[in-house]
């Protein structure tokens, strides 16, 4: 498996809202990467989580796979996933996916956050 | 998905009405032209397909693309993977299994595809051996495919909501190919038959999938690792409903009427 070309930062934002902001390509080799920014963030009492992908260059079906995958775990914790900063093109495939009935997508962080009451 | 039968393979003269296809078509986004731009299928509702000679092509027109989020059963990832002698490369395994895909799938079982391969868009329509005679009529959308990869995505009544992902890569000195299923069970049918054999026979489809394409690679022989993981062992009873699509209820339905309707048809072409 090639190498993992992307950086996840994570943000608490309060006591139960994170941002992971996302820069690069996301495909299936960076499964460590985004579980491990996963952990960080999402500690037991975060509620929601915040994929910010205004840093994202390329996405292939490992990589929404990946998102799947992260989604379930999310589930699991009852915590709340949402995107932000996604091109037009990447929202489309959000929504060829369907995965934007799951992962709620808005236009900035503003609205991602005031969502969360953060 | 199994069941030997005879090789069945729609003939390439029947496989050229395609739908929607607008592969080269994908998103164009503000700016700068993303660097998957072409890779991914434009964005469909509903699939909109036109009939295919060699498969029975129902349960697939008008049918929206299912996800492993859609789906009612619990969610597997099962991974099948086989090694490659080492002057192959993995875009050479791709472009081979695209260009072939129907072939190296297990006797019985039809892919009527499009003529060109496998292109981001593309409907493929299938007839799947489930027993008794009967074929289970659905489709697949290509939703990704680059040169080392390619993505199929389900429709609503297939056996399962997710898609497969087929790749090769090299890490060592030697090619490995795989077929990656994220999947649940459709329904709760499917979820029962899945649970009582189902996923049994899966894995032995990809496995004899696997080993054609090795051996048409010159890796006869070589094995096929297969890999599952249950990733959610909870079921989305919110989609149980999804049972209505079920396309192995409609399949038997439309073969015991299949002699009605086609009196139907003759009767309708001599008025």
């Amino acid at each position: 498996m090639q190498e993992p070309a992307v950086t996840m930062q994570v943000r608490h934002i309060a006591d139960a809202v994170a941002v992971v902001d996302i820069k690069g390509e996301v495909t299936a080799s960076c499964e460590p990467v985004l579980m491990s920014a996963y952990e960080e963030a999402g500690g037991p009492g975060t509620r929601r989580l915040v994929l910010n992908f205004t840093g994202l260059e390329y996405m292939n079906s490992g990589g929404i796979g990946m998102l799947v995958t992260l989604l379930v775990r999310a589930n699991r914790q009852r915590q709340q996933l949402a995107a932000y900063g996604l091109s037009e093109h990447y929202r489309e495939i959000f929504e060829l996916t369907r995965l934007d009935e799951a992962i709620t997508i808005y236009d900035g962080e503003a609205s991602a956050l005031a969502v969360a009451g953060a | 998905m199994t069941e030997a039968a005879g090789p069945e393979r729609a003939t390439s003269a029947e496989q050229i009405e395609l739908s929607v296809r607008e592969a080269e078509s994908a998103v164009t986004p503000r700016g700068s032209v993303p660097k998957d731009h072409g890779r991914w299928a434009a964005k469909v509702d509903r699939l909109d397909v036109q009939q295919r000679a060699g498969v029975r092509g129902t349960n697939v027109a008008g049918r929206r693309l299912t996800g492993p989020v859609q789906g009612f059963g619990k969610m597997w990832q099962k991974t099948y993977r086989l090694d490659l002698p080492g002057g192959i490369t993995p875009q050479q395994a791709i472009a081979t299994w695209k260009a072939h895909f129907p072939e190296f799938w297990p006797a019985g079982n039809r892919f009527a595809g499009a003529l060109t391969g496998i292109s981001p868009g593309d409907v493929a329509l299938l007839d799947l051996a489930i027993g008794g005679g009967v074929k289970l009529s659905t489709g697949v959308f290509v939703l990704y495919a680059d040169d080392e990869s390619f993505t199929l995505m389900t429709p609503q009544g297939h056996m399962f909501a997710g898609w497969i992902t087929f790749s090769a890569e090299r890490p060592a000195a030697e090619t490995a190919v795989q077929a990656q299923v994220l999947m649940r069970a459709n329904d709760p049918l499917y979820e029962l038959a899945m649970t009582f054999g189902g996923h049994r026979k899966e894995d032995v489809f990809w496995a004899q999938t696997l080993t054609a394409l090795g051996t048409y690679l010159g890796a006869a022989g070589a094995p096929v690792s297969t890999r599952t993981v249950c990733v959610d062992s909870k079921r989305q009873w919110r989609h149980a409903g999804n049972v209505w699509h079920n396309s192995m209820i409609r399949s038997v339905l439309q073969t015991v009427a299949a002699p009605v309707t086609a009196l139907r048809r003759r009767a309708q072409r001599t008025s």
